[in-house]
């Protein structure tokens, strides 16, 4: 005992021994941090509405981890950061229009029975924001698909219902769309300023590129999920997007419209339900780069990235197990 | 299994709550999620698997000294699809509206591996009035599963039960719809079990 007391300088402890700086709680905020871009977008373009609905979002999120939380008798966790992520991609997610309730809904299936009854943070199979998000679609499909037109900062008051960009070239074809925004060049400068009807964070490209920025500075997403998840939706829509002969599509116009910015930067990137290895990654979000395009141009729905990512996280413990990394010194010797 | 010792109550009482196929054995799920978006067929479903359950056992332990060890699953297959046959042409004379809706599904209580499993491990190997009241008890437990679910799913998915308006609010459509029943089913079986392990403690104390 004694000895042991003396030889205390000398003990080391396990690796590791460098310790980053990074943690949870810190790569949380700044992801949210990166989006405020985007929310503040949204807010412009949508008004106070969107903002009271982003706000109860966030509020109901963070309040049910700390109340399930209490009752369970657990640690709380609220401090870390990602109930109110959670709660805010899932404000993000809504259109700007929905009653009050449906944030409230949203918020409780996301946080409780997707993340919370699963263990918490980490352990959760689905991104909670999107299976709320799901779950509100299919619970309500009335009123989470009525889109109206951006009112542009707080003037208007009365919101106007039109159909969203991905809903016109359902119905009437991508003539009609881009006769809708006056020609190609205006489409595009449209989208990427988020001057359109949506949900409310997921409108203006520019925001969510500067945030995306951010993340990639900060090295807290890797390029792999979102540029595989990017490149594989645009093979799909320029090969089979077109009208009636093959590689004649518009991939522009499918990477701008819809959740596919948000999704594929923000939430197909999430650490707990992505896979952990390189090549895992690549074809996660190749994955769902086809499905959201299977979606959309053979599916009954419009918009697609929310069920293909969900699919693509169902399967990632199948991908991470078919991509383990070799333990060093553990390979065998090739057969001479 | 040895033969049974125990009262009849004990044997109804273990197919309700110590065994219950939903919520404890977790088996025969599939009824479970498919018939109960409303509580009529949820009911009905449950009466047609309590009614087979109990014949089932019944004829099984009648027979079981004239069975032959190694053809005993082959025939165990028989009896029961002799009793499906009996129930599914019975419902579809009697109750053709719902039998419209979930006919299937009672042809498919033959596959159920909670009735196969109870003429293996019970009715095969004990006398008649144990083997009946083990049907029964599993029978209700099955039917009280299926109530609870359906109850629940067509209160929340439509805002009706049996038909019948109760609440006059906007509905959560998922509850209806197959999703909502694996929700429907995971959150009661929870609390199912909860509620079990606290009055185990509490007789416990």
């Amino acid at each position: 005992m004694d000895n042991a007391k003396n030889n205390r300088q000398l003990v080391v402890s396990v690796s590791p021994h460098i310790k980053s700086e990074e943690t949870t709680a810190r790569i949380m905020w700044s992801v949210s941090a990166a989006l405020l871009p985007a929310a503040a977008m949204g807010a412009y373009f949508f008004g106070p509405r969107a903002v009271l609905t982003m706000f109860i979002s966030i509020f109901v999120s963070v309040l049910t981890e700390y109340l399930y939380q209490k009752g369970m008798k657990k640690k709380n966790t609220i401090q870390d950061g990602s109930a109110f992520l959670t709660g805010l991609l899932l404000g993000l997610n809504l259109p700007a229009s929905v009653p009050f309730y449906i944030p409230v809904v949203g918020a409780v299936v996301s946080v409780l029975i997707t993340k919370m009854i699963f263990g918490g943070l980490g352990y959760n199979i689905f991104n909670p924001a999107l299976v709320g998000r799901a779950f509100l679609l299919i619970s309500f499909p009335k009123l989470m698909t009525i889109w109206t037109t951006p009112t542009a900062a707080f003037v208007k008051v009365d919101a106007i219902t039109t159909a969203t960009p991905l809903g016109i070239l359902k119905e009437e074809g991508l003539q009609k769309l881009l006769d809708t925004f006056g020609g190609s060049f205006n489409y595009y400068m449209q989208m990427l300023s988020g001057n359109r009807a949506g949900s409310i964070g997921e409108t203006s490209a520019i925001a969510l590129l500067a945030g995306a920025a951010f993340l990639f500075y900060k090295r807290y997403i890797s390029w792999h999920i979102p540029f595989s998840f990017l490149g594989s939706a645009a093979l799909m829509a320029w090969v089979f997007g077109g009208k009636g002969a093959l590689f004649t599509g518009d991939p522009l116009v499918h990477l701008l419209s819809g959740g596919m910015l948000i999704g594929a930067f923000f939430m197909a990137t999430d650490y707990v339900t992505s896979p952990a290895v390189k090549k895992g990654q690549i074809l996660f979000g190749a994955g769902c780069g086809f499905l959201t395009m299977l979606i959309r141009l053979k599916g009954g729905y419009p918009e697609g990235v929310m069920f293909a990512i969900l699919i693509m996280n169902c399967l990632t413990p199948m991908i991470d197990r078919g991509f383990r990394t070799e333990v060093f010194g553990t390979r065998r010797e090739a057969k001479g | 299994m040895a033969a049974h010792q125990g009262s009849n109550w004990d044997l109804i009482k273990n197919g309700i709550i110590a065994e219950n196929t939903i919520f404890k054995l977790a088996i025969s799920l599939c009824p479970a999620i498919a018939v109960t978006n409303n509580l009529r067929n949820g009911f009905l479903m449950g009466v047609a698997v309590l009614f087979v359950q109990t014949m089932v056992n019944i004829t099984i332990s009648l027979l079981k000294n004239f069975i032959h060890p190694k053809i005993r699953i082959p025939i165990f297959m028989l009896v029961i699809s002799g009793w499906v046959t009996i129930t599914d042409m019975s419902m579809a004379a009697f109750a053709p509206d719902a039998y419209k809706q979930m006919g299937l599904y009672i042809q498919l209580i033959v596959a159920f591996a909670s009735i196969l499993a109870r003429a293996e491990v019970f009715a095969s190997k004990n006398k008649f009035m144990p083997s009946m009241f083990d049907g029964i008890g599993m029978g209700l437990g099955f039917l009280f599963a299926l109530v609870v679910i359906s109850f629940f799913r067509e209160l929340l998915g439509k805002g009706t039960l049996w038909g019948i308006p109760i609440v006059d609010a906007k509905p959560l459509l998922i509850m209806i719809l197959p999703a909502g029943g694996f929700f429907a089913v995971g959150i009661l079986m929870a609390a199912f079990n909860w509620i079990d392990a606290r009055y185990l403690r509490k007789r416990a104390q």
